[in-house]
């Protein structure tokens, strides 16, 4: 957790050094890639790493996520035609949350079809899942797991869901849709979906409920506190700027190094006395 | 070195073997399926019918279906999943079948496969090596005879290798397969069965003829970021690479200029060592290549020259290249920078 926060913050604890916007996070440890930012450029990817998973006869598989509006890029198209030609161990999960900042998902084709759909034309296998029930989305995602690893082929997962915030924190949904949309979406919440059906059949209850929202505010607030003691974005504590030049390369060339000893160098030519913490 | 002492060379001792540029690109991607089990060949056409230009014949046949193989024809997924690969652990070598189809994978070059070791601060990496056959000379036409390298020496994150021989595209190939960043490696096809003058009315000398088409069997590597001296001179200082390294020697031969002719073989990283000496010493620098002139590679050369050696300039950078229109078809021999345009600059600045 507090990894994750210091990612979000860019701060010197930062293991992605700063690098990256906000959530987009990268975890080899975890088996979780490098996100980009880039739109469905990680669909293909996932198939090749799913091919090299198959070369090496290997029994993992590789899973991937887009959003509807981005399945109008041309790498889902690669995406979906390599995945079907190599049988590739992978499974392509379209999240249809029916926007895509302001475009509703009609301008990704969804007035005449489903993103499911567009699976049959593949020759992958597609489903078409209630996105906003926990356990449906486990059993579809469970069935194309298994799929997957006994080499029975790509499965193509369409998540039908609804995204009630904005795109981002810099979004306002009102400038593009009404206000009330949210309040008239009838699939529900899938947290409070999965806790009305726990305590519908006896495994839960409101008091375990309202104790388990406190632990994870609390968690995640204290957590916070711990990464935020690292640094904030904008305010300093970040990795030293010779890491501005890392990785650019595996090692550093010549030019690389001119540029690293000049931004050291305008660096104390800003600083002349140092800056603490920084 | 003239061809002709060359020929006495090769005929004086006899034993040595002779490999074209394709024979010897082959022989690098053989060399390393067999060395290293996690690098694959992939792309059109390449597996089953061994590529338009027969660059990886037999190794299939040799290596099997699952190291080497035909794709779909779509140049986004060849360098999308070959991302993905090398992030799983493969040392994949996609084949571009020209480079001039290479843009729409531009994107999984670019903002992918160039910035995921940064991105991801080593997570993750993209070993791949894209090989493309680049350059006109060929009647290819605006779709078969591009040079779009400066596109990506461009780009943050990736290397670019062009070899001018059968010896340095297999020992920089092998290289660039070992290396752990995405490399560009464009071979300049009018030169894959022997060099060429620029004199296109003249019949191709294959490269037997040749000494830099002595290709030792085995394993050898040359480094990345190490430029060739083709000829040692005084007078002029050459900076070229890919076909125009051969064109370039053969107009200063003729013209009887001692020319000092860098072939760069590696664009980035760039041996700068090497063109800061021999600029230094001639105090004239011409930079010949045949990519469209705006915005070249020759412009970062001309500016790296000026910024480095202008006290010893005698003369005023010059630059020969393509002209900035799309590779005409039956203009072709107009628009290539041949002796005539090489002869024009190298009089001037022999002048000056």
């Amino acid at each position: 957790m507090i990894e994750m926060i210091n990612q979000i913050y860019s701060n010197k604890g930062d293991k992605l050094k700063g690098r990256q916007l906000p959530i987009m996070y990268s975890s080899r440890e975890h088996s979780f890639f490098s996100i980009s930012g880039n739109l469905a450029t990680q669909t293909p990817q996932a198939v090749g790493w799913a091919m090299a998973s198959a070369i090496k006869r290997d029994s993992r598989i590789a899973a991937t996520w887009v959003g509807e509006g981005s399945t109008a890029e041309g790498d889902f198209h690669s995406a979906c035609t390599f995945a079907t030609v190599y049988n590739a161990p992978v499974i392509l999960n379209v999240i249809n949350n029916q926007w895509a900042i302001s475009s509703f998902s009609g301008f990704a084709g969804a007035e005449r079809t489903t993103f499911a759909a567009r699976a049959l034309g593949y020759g992958l296998a597609g489903l078409r899942v209630d996105g906003n029930d926990p356990l449906a989305v486990y059993a579809a995602e469970r069935w194309a797991a298994n799929r997957a690893r006994a080499n029975a082929g790509p499965t193509l997962i369409e998540h039908f869901t609804y995204r009630a915030e904005g795109h981002s924190t810099s979004d306002d949904p009102s400038g593009y849709r009404s206000a009330q949309e949210r309040e008239e979406w009838p699939l529900g919440d899938p947290v409070m979906r999965l806790k009305n059906h726990l305590i519908e059949i006896g495994e839960w209850d409101e008091d375990r409920q309202e104790a388990l929202d406190k632990e994870c505010v609390d968690h995640v607030k204290a957590v916070t506190k711990e990464a935020e003691k690292n640094g904030i974005l904008g305010h300093g504590l970040h990795h030293p700027f010779k890491t501005m030049f890392e990785d650019v390369f595996e090692e550093l060339p010549w030019h690389l190094k001119e540029q690293s000893e000049q931004a050291i160098h305008e660096r104390e030519t800003k600083f002349p006395e140092g800056r603490p913490n920084s | 070195m003239s061809a002709d002492t060359k020929e006495k060379t090769v005929n004086g001792s006899g034993t040595e073997r002779h490999l074209n540029m394709i024979e010897a690109i082959n022989e690098a991607l053989d060399i390393k399926l067999r060395e290293d089990p996690d690098v694959i060949v992939m792309g059109e056409d390449v597996g089953y019918f061994g590529g338009v230009f027969r660059a990886t014949a037999g190794l299939q046949e040799k290596h099997g279906k699952t190291r080497v193989f035909d794709t779909p024809i779509s140049e986004c997924g060849i360098i999308g999943v070959a991302v993905g690969m090398g992030a799983y652990g493969l040392r994949p070598v996609p084949e571009i079948q020209f480079a001039d189809y290479i843009y729409p994978g531009l994107d999984q070059l670019i903002s992918e496969a160039a910035r995921l070791r940064y991105r991801s601060a080593g997570d993750y990496i993209s070993p791949m090596t894209v090989r493309s056959p680049f350059g006109g000379g060929i009647f290819g036409g605006q779709t078969h005879s591009q040079s779009p390298e400066a596109i990506f020496t461009h780009v943050s994150g990736l290397k670019t290798v062009i070899p001018s021989t059968p010896y340095d595209a297999k020992g920089l190939l092998i290289s660039c397969i070992e290396d752990n960043d995405p490399v560009i490696f464009f071979e300049p096809k009018r030169i894959y069965n022997g060099p060429f003058s620029g004199y296109y009315d003249k019949p191709v000398e294959p490269w037997k003829r040749f000494d830099e088409s002595i290709v030792p069997e085995g394993h050898y590597k040359i480094p990345l970021g190490k430029a060739r001296h083709v000829t040692q001179g005084e007078e002029l200082t050459v900076l070229t690479y890919g076909t125009m390294v051969h064109v370039a020697e053969a107009v200063c031969r003729e013209k009887g200029v001692e020319a000092d002719i860098l072939d760069l073989r590696t664009l980035v990283p760039l041996d700068i060592e090497a063109i800061e000496e021999s600029v230094k010493k001639t105090g004239k620098c011409l930079i010949v290549h045949e990519a469209t002139r705006t915005s070249g590679f020759g412009a970062e050369l001309s500016a790296l020259v000026t910024e480095r050696c202008f006290y010893h300039l005698e003369a005023p950078v010059e630059r020969v290249t393509g002209f900035d229109t799309p590779y005409p078809h039956s203009l072709e021999w107009a628009y290539f920078p041949g002796p005539v345009r090489i002869g024009e600059a190298i009089d001037k600045m022999m002048a000056g």
